[in-house]
């Protein structure tokens, strides 16, 4: 199976703060608010500067410019109308742009993406909305057309944020959002949780990868093919996915095509296949894995996997190799 | 040999001539004053020893408004200190990735913590604290109107606050964000006590909020200096005056939305919990609905500071005053619809999201006002170089920035970028230190000489100055380019690699540079207010035109004079020479004990002489019950929290027992043979004012719960599964008339018969069960028809509004008794007394709240009928 971006370092460039994300859109939603940013730090500098001027003037300048600023005519001007004339303009212009980010055509293809302490529950769905499809902490979308993405959430209030691709939006119990994404360039684009969710919000990232249309498509079809009961490559792969049931794994975690069917923490089926670990936070290596599985605690604090200290070496690396082999 | 008539009175004589009089009071009797003569011998004395400060450890019985002002400023700059102190914590934490200083638990305590005091503990106490000491005496009155209130909110606000900002030292600390939202905050989410602990903190807030903010209207309003028209006010009695209106309209949201979360918490009653048809936007709603104005609150009596100032270093009158009283009302006004602009990424309608930006951006229009009428005021004059000045002009630059960034953030398009990151951290730490921290440390220095005579060192605070500011900005202002950065706030870690280290690097450095601004100013103050010796004799070293600086004692004034100026020293050169010598209304202690003059409310003429409480150990004792109360609560100690429940009613019931007293002399000579009442029940005293405005803020509270109910069954109908009863509609309906009717009955009854002191006692009791056996009809009704609290959004609202209802008809119950013991003790007696016209107002809004909440569900088409 073809991996269209196979770069891991792509993950550090996803979280890259520099160019500012905001000022730096890949996608038409992000695009038109980066130009409603520039316009409006440009006004503000400009207003700023006047007001400085103005100030300096009241208490420094010549007698009779002060004589012209110290009066209610420029209370009126300056205080009332000018502000309300920009202030309608820059409305004006605002809410077209909104309407024209959060209008549903209906024909966008769906994702529903819920939040969870701390991490992200990633559901490809049909037109009617049906799962076609389960992933976590990872969205891969097609370049160049519009994706709407449900959004949901299955304990506490989260949003979901990929700056170069656009605003924010909440994850609220009880409540569908909908959020329109759409990216214009093949890449992998970085988000982080934006509304406090508690404990281990700081570190509750996520990718979102935007792959060429054929490209996805591919990506998808494979997805979507049936599993095959796989071969274990190696005694090594053999044991870990035999311990995956052991210790417990299985209880929270899903491998599609084995017994393993737990819900409550991110599905694994394509775990090896991952840019990052432990929700956009780490790499995703042989050793990340391991240290995650021993002691996920030490690196995420009052995330909801226990700390497996008492797994052996030989254990971890086992356990490691068959995350490694889902692909 | 006599002289012409002062501009005071001559302007208020002259106003009275083409107005009808308010009152009835006949203006020319103005006139009068200044008076002739020398006044007797021991009369100034005698004032002073009315006035007196109790010493030693009595002083804590203290109820002035000078001694509790000065208590509340320097218990609210503590905090600021504090909550100051737990972001340079925060800042030691963030200025590098993956910092280990704190743990994750802690971090998210102190940005809690942080927040909430900051909100709650400082910034809303100080400005009602300055208040509270300034506004007597701005407006020439001896004390505010309750003073016991005063001294009573401030120790609820002390102890409250203190065991609040402990529970950090113990883990005990909230940890779910200034504003809490649910579910985070909910009990499956936030076990432990911690959250708890805010809604205590929160609480009593509340508590002192509310009731600092009815005295101060009162204040406002009744207590003005004889011929000050409300037009010839100073500004910053506008702002009080608006400030005070605006929290008994946005707490009562607070209180709701605190009311409902605790019950959520204890009782497992799924108010926004959506799985059981509760709504977790609901509380984001209430929150807000405060939350928003909470931030005007605070700055408009800051920015009327800055207008009072800003005359007095420019020594013109305020360019554009009018403009400016109205940008005030305005911004008051435009407050209370701007609430979900914090809520424009949780998904809201395009129209209402367009709604609350046009809302937004409305506000900053009156704002822009202020700006302009300050810098023109200054351009007028020439401005005096001093700390003062350089507090006004460098906090009103950062106001304007951060007011911009405001325009900014409120453009729905880009905040949806902006919301919850950094860039919003920067915007409102600049709106707030630019319009309130700095106009406040501008007024330390301008206020100083008032309070003790000295001055702040002038050179130190151009040292001070020049910290905190270019520490502001080094700190704040790279937040706006990590918020665009991608940093989101309330993270406590960020991972290396997204060169957010420079900018949090700076930031970090920023603080500090603050922190040392401020605890330079703590050694100057410190120096400044410690100085042993008594007071100095600095006395209005800027040359301010309004009355505050006419005061000398804990009366404030020596005699409260006639003024119809809004600079009244500069209008009248002799004005403190004749206030001094007592040469105005009450120019000793016309009643022998603690008094101050009563005026109208629109014109400010004299009414009567309103006899003030002395010094007091009951509001202690009462703050100090109530906060057991609270806090035994939180740690589930019942039995001892309901004991401290009855002392608080003890102490509160004895406190306000001898405030409703009758003097032997009816009428007294206020000044210049003016003869007034000392007695007044009904419409014109301040105490029934006082009552009304705290019925008011009732029934805002009940609104809110009235919009719970009303937003669930909105979001969930799904949820309204009982059938609304309707066997409680008559009986219950009936009930509650007859509650109503006969608490309106028992002051024309007691007026009119012989024995209708004993009848209007009888009457109340009878109303006030009436209102109980109501309240049993309607709850028993939705009980048999199978409506439970925890299973459904409706039972908890439905529930919700009983309960509260519950705690009014409680008080009510209370009340009752209390009329009683004083009908028995033979202190209610007709023809009129003012409990009784208190309670009585009390008692009918219980009826109609009863009657509403009885209504609501069972009326409405949804209610089955």
């Amino acid at each position: 199976m073809s991996q269209p971006i196979s770069s891991r370092s792509s993950l550090a460039e996803a979280l890259s703060g520099w160019p500012p994300p905001v000022l730096d859109p890949h996608g038409p939603f992000s695009n038109s608010v980066t130009t409603l940013a520039w316009v409006l730090i440009a006004l503000v500098a400009v207003i700023f500067v006047l007001v400085c001027a103005a100030m300096w003037v009241a208490l420094y300048g010549s007698d009779k410019l002060r004589a012209q600023l110290g009066g209610e005519r420029v209370v009126k001007w300056f205080g009332l109308i000018v502000p309300a004339g920009v202030l309608f303009v820059l409305l004006a212009w605002g809410t077209t742009m909104v309407a024209g980010m959060t209008t549903i055509k209906g024909d966008e293809l769906r994702m529903r993406v819920s939040g969870n302490i701390y991490w992200w529950r990633v559901s490809y769905l049909d037109t009617a909305g049906n799962e076609i499809h389960a992933d976590a902490n990872e969205l891969h979308i097609p370049v160049g057309r519009p994706v709407v993405v449900d959004m949901v959430s299955e304990d506490v209030i989260h949003s979901f944020w990929v700056p170069k691709l656009g605003g924010k939006m909440d994850m609220i119990p009880g409540r569908t959002n909908r959020l329109k994404l759409q990216a214009d360039k093949a890449g992998s684009y970085g988000g982080q949780c934006a509304e406090f969710c508690g404990g281990a919000h700081s570190l509750m990232g996520f990718v979102v990868v935007a792959h060429e249309p054929a490209d996805w498509q591919r990506w998808l079809d494979a997805r979507l093919a049936p599993r095959s009961a796989a071969v274990p490559a190696s005694a090594e792969v053999l044991r870990g996915s035999q311990l995956f049931g052991e210790v417990g794994c299985a209880v929270c975690h899903r491998v599609a095509g084995t017994a393993a069917q737990g819900l409550s923490g991110p599905d694994l089926t394509h775990v090896g296949s991952r840019r990052s670990l432990g929700a956009g936070i780490l790499p995703n290596t042989r050793g990340t894995l391991i240290g995650w599985i021993g002691d996920s605690q030490s690196i995420k604090p009052n995330n909801r996997m226990p700390a497996y200290r008492s797994l052996q070496a030989a254990e971890l690396n086992a356990l490691a190799a068959y995350m490694e082999s889902l692909k | 040999m006599t002289r012409s008539a002062t501009p005071g009175v001559a302007g208020a004589v002259g106003d009275a001539a083409t107005a009808p009089s308010e009152t009835g009071f006949d203006a020319r009797l103005y006139e009068r004053f200044p008076t002739q003569g020398n006044r007797p011998p021991g009369e100034l004395e005698a004032l002073k020893k009315v006035w007196e400060t109790p010493t030693g450890w009595r002083a804590f019985s203290a109820v002035n408004n000078n001694f509790i002002g000065f208590l509340f400023i320097v218990t609210a700059f503590g905090f600021f200190v504090a909550a100051g102190i737990l972001s340079l914590v925060m800042r030691v934490q963030l200025a590098a990735p993956l910092a280990g200083i704190v743990p994750q638990e802690t971090y998210n305590q102190l940005f809690t913590m942080h927040g909430s005091v900051m909100m709650f503990l400082f910034a809303v106490p100080a400005v009602e604290a300055i208040a509270v000491m300034l506004l007597p005496q701005m407006i020439a009155a001896r004390d505010l109107p309750f003073p016991r209130l005063s001294a009573y909110s401030y120790w609820a606000y002390l102890i409250g606050g203190v065991v609040f900002f402990c529970s950090i030292f113990f883990s005990l600390a909230p940890s779910g964000g200034w504003f809490m939202y649910p579910p985070l905050s909910s009990g499956v989410y936030s076990k432990g006590i911690n959250a708890d602990f805010w809604l205590l903190g929160i609480g009593f807030i509340e508590i002192s909020a509310i009731a600092g903010a009815i005295e101060l209207i009162v204040g406002v309003l009744r207590t003005r200096a004889p011929g000050m028209t409300l037009a010839k006010m100073p500004i910053y009695a506008w702002a009080v005056l608006i400030f005070g209106v605006m929290i008994i309209l946005a707490f009562p949201a607070m209180i709701m939305v605190t009311f409902l979360l605790e019950l959520e918490r204890a009782f497992n009653w799924p108010l926004f919990d959506a799985t059981r048809g509760g709504d977790p936007l609901l509380y984001q709603h209430l929150f807000w609905f405060f939350g928003h104005p909470d931030v005007y609150i605070i700055f408009i009596p800051a920015s009327a500071m800055v207008s009072t100032m800003i005359v007095s270093v420019a020594q013109k009158p305020l360019v554009g005053h009018e403009i400016v009283v109205l940008a005030l009302i305005a911004t008051g006004f435009i407050s209370f619809g701007v609430w979900a602009h914090h809520m424009f990424t949780v998904g809201l309608p395009g129209l209402s999201a367009g709604y609350f930006s046009a809302a937004s951006m409305a506000v900053a229009i009156p704002a822009g006002a202020q700006v302009f009428a300050w810098i023109a005021t200054l351009a007028s004059g020439k401005v005096q170089r001093n700390v003062p000045s350089l507090f006004l002009v460098g906090g009103i630059l950062i106001f304007v920035m951060g007011g911009l960034t405001g325009v900014m953030v409120g453009m729905v398009a880009f905040d949806g970028q902006a919301h919850d990151t950094y860039f919003v951290v920067a915007h409102f730490h600049y709106v707030l230190i630019g319009s309130m921290v700095f106009p406040l440390f501008a007024g330390f220095y301008y206020w100083t000489p008032m309070i003790n005579g000295r001055q702040l060192s002038e050179k130190v605070g151009r040292w001070v100055f020049w910290l905190i500011f270019v520490g502001v900005h080094v700190c704040f202002l790279p937040m706006h380019l990590s918020g665009l950065m991608g940093m989101p706030r309330r993270v406590d870690t960020y991972l290396p690699g997204r060169s957010w280290e420079v900018p949090n690097l700076i930031s970090t450095v920023g603080a500090f540079i603050m922190a040392a601004g401020v605890l330079l100013f703590l050694i100057d103050a410190i120096r400044c207010y410690g100085r042993k010796g008594g007071n100095g004799n600095a006395v209005n070293v800027f040359n301010g035109g309004t009355l505050e600086w006419l005061a000398t004692g804990n009366y404030a004034v020596r005699s409260i004079p006639v003024v119809h100026d809004l600079e009244p020293l500069w209008a009248d050169a002799r004005l403190r020479e004749d206030v001094e010598a007592g040469r105005y209304f009450l120019p000793g202690t016309a009643t022998g004990v603690r008094e101050t003059l009563i005026t109208s409310s629109s014109r400010a003429e004299p009414q009567y002489v309103q006899v003030m409480p002395g010094p007091s150990w009951w509001p202690l004792l009462a703050a100090l019950f109530t906060a057991g109360f609270f806090l035994l609560l939180t740690v589930k100690a019942l039995t001892l929290s309901a004991l401290c429940g009855v002392l608080t009613v003890f102490c509160l019931m004895r406190w306000v027992w001898s405030n409703d007293r009758h003097l032997p002399q009816k009428q007294v000579d206020a000044g210049a043979g003016i003869m007034l009442p000392t007695y007044v029940a009904g419409p014109q005293s301040h105490g029934w004012w006082a009552a009304v405005l705290l019925v008011i803020t009732l029934g805002m509270i009940f609104m809110m719960a009235m919009f719970s109910y009303l937003y669930l069954f909105g979001a969930h109908p799904d949820w309204w599964k009982v059938a609304a009863p309707r066997g409680a509609l008559v009986p219950g309906l009936l009930l509650l008339g007859a509650s109503a009717g006969l608490a309106y009955a028992a002051r024309p009854l007691m007026a009119r018969l012989k024995r209708g002191s004993g009848l209007s006692a009888a009457m109340m009791t009878l109303s006030m069960v009436c209102l109980v056996a109501a309240l049993a009809v309607d709850g028993l009704d939705w009980w048999n028809a199978g409506l439970r609290g925890d299973a459904s959004g409706q039972g908890a609202t439905t529930y919700a509004m009983l309960a509260w209802h519950g705690t009014i008809v409680v008080t009510v119950v209370l009340s009752a008794f209390y009329y009683l013991a004083r009908w028995i003790r033979g202190l209610a007696p007709g023809p009129a007394n003012k409990t009784l016209e208190a309670l009585r107002i009390l008692f009918i809004y219980a009826a109609i709240e009863g009657a509403a909440g009885l209504l609501l569900p069972r009326l409405l088409p949804w209610g089955g009928l």
